[in-house]
């Protein structure tokens, strides 16, 4: 049994300590708000935060989150940041097909986290490993400045 | 672990869907209000509606709207949604003319009934750009029918002349008394009303929905983790399934050793199916774990001898040979003679993946008597039809839910229902409940290509630089033969998916001939966003491009000398070009417009790139894009769709292709079959052309220009015509 904490909740799960947990969120927990998109770290759809930075889930061994905080985007408005970052997300209407956009924006909430005010070619580096085949990257872009702004840096 | 399986209940929003449609159900608080045949009656019902009769008339039978006591409004929608925004254009349309509150409108995903058949295409399906065109009139008759029933149960229940009551914002009002009703109120007595004859629709005028940028009803599902996916469904009892398909295209298991698959914790049985091996286990992680160690002889049969070197040099052999003819005017022999310049070129244009960020799969729940499918298709009846065949029984022992799509681009719509009748061999194999997962290998190996191409066109000016002659040959795949299409979309021979675009141009060009070779190979290929359009539109502008170089003229201004004075085409392309400061604007030191324009699925649109070169490599900055798609229904949403058709060809543009060796795919996964990233994204600029005509297609129009505008700038920026994509293989350092 692997003890994990998430949402700010602790659960045990049975499963091998290698299965990536990307597939304990989704198969043994059905938090399928996580996304399987590639299995190799290149799209980002899976994107998580392990005590609140960026990680791949799809190549993350659930025994390495073991202990600590995982946070999904189920989990994300429990803090105002995530709240912002989602609202920023609603008023530019950023999604199209949908499927990338949990990884986006978990991506975008761990940037302003650590950068409240990040540069446009900070926000570029930062998103970058997110792929979105719909074309959503300038709302994305839009959205992430807007947050920016209206979290106003206050952390 | 039976904390476990409480949980798996209560996170499986279908399930959570279910109790609070049950929940609601019991205490009867639906009320389901349908609009039936035209002439039937109409009814309340507290269940999804029955399969209906196919109807010929233009306002179809119809189970569109469900208006409940609390005056919520439910929009059944008949089209699947992949990003383009049906769910919120469709219900827009329904509810201008119904006069409802937008913002008590929820979606829901249409079961398959003949009721939700494509107007045009007379089968349930989501494609060709097509959803608003052919849904603009009966959607908004639907919604129409649906207000003068509700006046009139209202004027009735008052006694008043229905003259003298008018509809708005979810209330019918009685202007003399001032008595109001909500439709809530006033659904069940509406639903027993006879459907009515005159249905007079609104003056665009007196639109206060449509034409108004309006925000998406998905968006709060898509940004908070509860959208529903096909890969998010999950039923007790399922096992997720993984096949291990041939590595060549047609290639069959000939032996196989499961045994240390067998092994794997949580694997639940190994099966062989049609397809290949199917490792059916408690979850994603154990079935890949488990594939992985299978042992398997392949009898790959002829696919194995595929290279692409090899089709490439074929191709461009057959491009010079005479075709079949899908169109003549002119004699381009004479045409060609009396040429004051001339040029010819060769195009490569390869296979491509449609790579949506969803990788496919469908699950399937199949009993003695019944079928249920969950899975985001775009081709609902065919994969109907084919599931009960499959599965040996009856049309109305099987359904199909549709998820929401994470993207489709035309794979989802499958012309032989690929995906779903493999997954149903799967059920019958296992028994079980299944999801059929496709990691990302297997859906970029999976095939259902966009076709590869060679073209050949020989193009000659007169002296006033005006194109005389034109020939063009192109060869690639037929996407239609062999499939239930090819009745009406093969003619004389010619598919005329692969010369749309092609065929007929929009310049005057008194001798022209298009012909096409359509080779068959192994490699299975499909429609990909602007079927034809989207190798077309690259060849016949960069070429016009030429022509407009050979002439020393302009290429905006060449292309308005030679467009017809009525021509739509104009619109965009001045609007463009305008836009973009075509001429006049100075452009950063290194950089270079160019511009295409073209129309497909009746939209035109023209787009102008501004490129530079970085590290030898294409740079795109800008794109402006001029649309002209009729009237528009949802601005934004117009917008969205001409943002994603732009990324959509741009990163097939510069990176995108599939090749085989040995009959085996080269690509596997997104590091070798590169989607644009957010660091490559250019500003995007997309202008609208104001009109009153109907609405056209807007969900491919965006993509086919894209390909060559790039490719014009980079010859303005370098003197050098890029004619083989994509073009990330041309290093310029």
């Amino acid at each position: 049994m692997i003890t994990l904490f998430i949402n700010g909740k602790m659960t045990k799960v049975d499963a091998d300590p290698n299965t990536p947990l990307l597939w304990v969120l989704r198969d043994h927990l059905q938090l399928t708000g996580t996304k399987y998109g590639c299995g190799i770290a290149q799209c980002g759809a899976c994107t998580v935060h392990l005590d609140g930075r960026a990680v791949r889930s799809c190549v993350t061994p659930v025994s390495t989150a073991s202990g600590k905080q995982v946070t999904t985007i189920e989990g994300l408005a429990e803090t105002t940041l995530g709240k912002t970052v989602q609202a920023a997300w609603q008023e530019v209407d950023v999604p199209q097909c949908g499927y990338c956009q949990s990884g986006q924006i978990m991506a975008a909430t761990a940037l302003l986290k650590e950068n409240p005010h990040p540069s446009e070619s900070q926000i570029s580096a930062a998103m970058d490993g997110i792929l979105c085949r719909c074309g959503t990257y300038n709302r994305i872009r839009s959205a992430i400045q807007m947050a920016a702004e209206q979290s106003g840096g206050a952390k | 672990m039976k904390t476990q399986m409480k949980n798996m209940t209560a996170q499986n929003p279908l399930r959570r869907k279910f109790l609070k449609d049950s929940t609601a159900l019991m205490g009867g608080l639906v009320i389901g209000f349908y609009l039936p045949v035209k002439g039937g009656r109409a009814y309340a019902a507290d269940a999804p509606p029955k399969p209906a009769q196919p109807a010929k008339q233009i306002f179809p039978p119809n189970a569109f709207i469900r208006i409940a006591t609390d005056d919520s409004i439910a929009i059944v929608v008949n089209k699947s949604e992949m990003g383009q925004g049906v769910y919120t254009s469709l219900p827009m349309l329904i509810a201008e003319e119904l006069e409802a509150d937008w913002s008590r409108i929820s979606v829901e995903s249409a079961p398959v009934a003949a009721v939700y058949n494509h107007t045009a295409f007379g089968m349930q399906m989501t494609g060709g750009s097509s959803s608003i065109p052919s849904s603009w009139e009966q959607l908004r008759r639907v919604g129409a029918s649906g207000r003068i029933m509700l006046i009139r149960a209202a004027a009735q229940q008052w006694g008043v002349p229905e003259n003298e009551c008018h509809a708005e914002n979810s209330q019918v009002i009685h202007a003399g008394s001032g008595k109001k009703l909500s439709y809530g109120k006033l659904a069940d007595a509406a639903a027993k009303l006879p459907l009515p004859d005159n249905v007079k629709l609104k003056s665009p005028k007196d639109f206060k929905i449509i034409g108004k940028a309006t925000k998406r009803l998905d968006t709060p599902a898509k940004i908070n983790g509860t959208a529903q996916f096909g890969l998010d469904v999950y039923l007790p009892g399922m096992l997720t399934v993984l096949i291990a398909r041939s590595p060549v295209f047609g290639g069959m298991v000939k032996r196989f050793d499961a045994t240390e698959a067998r092994k794997v914790p949580g694997v639940q049985g190994v099966y062989q199916v049609p397809t290949g091996i199917a490792v059916a286990a408690s979850g994603f992680w154990p079935a890949k774990t488990a594939r992985d160690l299978l042992e398997i002889e392949w009898d790959e049969g002829p696919g194995a001898a595929l290279s692409t070197a090899k089709m490439r040099a074929e191709f461009l052999a057959l491009a010079k040979q005479p075709g079949d003819v899908a169109h003549k005017d002119g004699d381009t022999v004479q045409g060609f003679k009396k040429a004051h310049k001339s040029v010819s070129a060769e195009y490569e244009i390869p296979y491509l993946a449609h790579a949506a960020m969803e990788p496919l799969n469908v699950v399937v729940d199949l009993k003695p008597d019944h079928c249920s499918i969950w899975t985001g298709t775009q081709m609902q009846t065919m994969d109907h039809a084919m599931a009960a065949k499959t599965a040996g029984l009856k049309p109305e022992q099987v359904e199909i839910h549709t998820t929401f799509l994470g993207g489709g681009f035309g794979r989802r719509a499958n012309p032989r229902s690929d995906f779903v009748i493999e997954a149903v061999q799967v059920a019958m194999a296992v028994a079980l409940p299944v999801k059929v997962v496709w990691t990302r290998e297997d859906d970029m190996r999976g095939g259902n290509y966009r076709p590869m191409w060679a073209d050949h066109i020989e193009a000659g000016i007169a002296k006033d630089g005006k194109p005389l002659a034109w020939k063009h040959t192109l060869v690639g795949q037929s996407i239609i033969a062999d499939t239930a299409f090819a009745g009406f979309l093969i003619q004389n021979g010619v598919d005329v998916t692969s010369v749309e675009g092609a065929a007929t141009l929009p310049y005057v060009i008194p001798n022209l001939q298009v012909e096409l070779h359509s080779p068959k190979n192994e490699v299975p290929v499909q429609w990909w966003r602007s079927v034809g359009h989207s190798h077309t539109a690259f060849v016949v502008e960069t070429m016009i491009d030429e022509l407009a170089h050979l002439a020393g003229k302009d290429p905006v201004a060449y292309r308005l000398a030679i467009l017809p004075a009525d021509s739509r085409y104009r619109g965009v392309l001045k609007l463009a070009a305008d836009k973009a400061g075509w001429g006049k604007e100075k452009l950063a030191a290194g950089h270079a417009n160019g511009v295409a324009v073209h129309k497909s699925f009746d939209s035109y649109v023209a787009e102008i790139a501004e490129v530079s070169l970085e590290n030898g490599k294409v740079r795109v900055h800008r794109v402006v894009a001029a649309v002209d798609c009729g009237m528009v229904i949802n601005p934004d949403g117009v917008r969205q769709q001409i943002e994603g058709g732009i990324v959509y060809g741009l990163s097939a543009a510069l990176h995108g292709a599939i090749t085989l060796e040995k009959g085996r795919v080269a690509q596997s996964n997104f590091h070798d079959y590169a989607p644009l990233r957010f660091s490559e994204m250019p500003q995007v600029e997309v202008h609208i052309v104001a009109s009153s005509e109907a609405p056209t297609g807007i969900g491919e129009p965006g993509t086919p220009p894209i390909a060559p505008a790039v490719a014009n700038a980079v010859f303005t920026l370098t003197g050098k015509r890029l004619r083989r994509m994509p073009f990330d293989q041309e290093n310029f350092a």
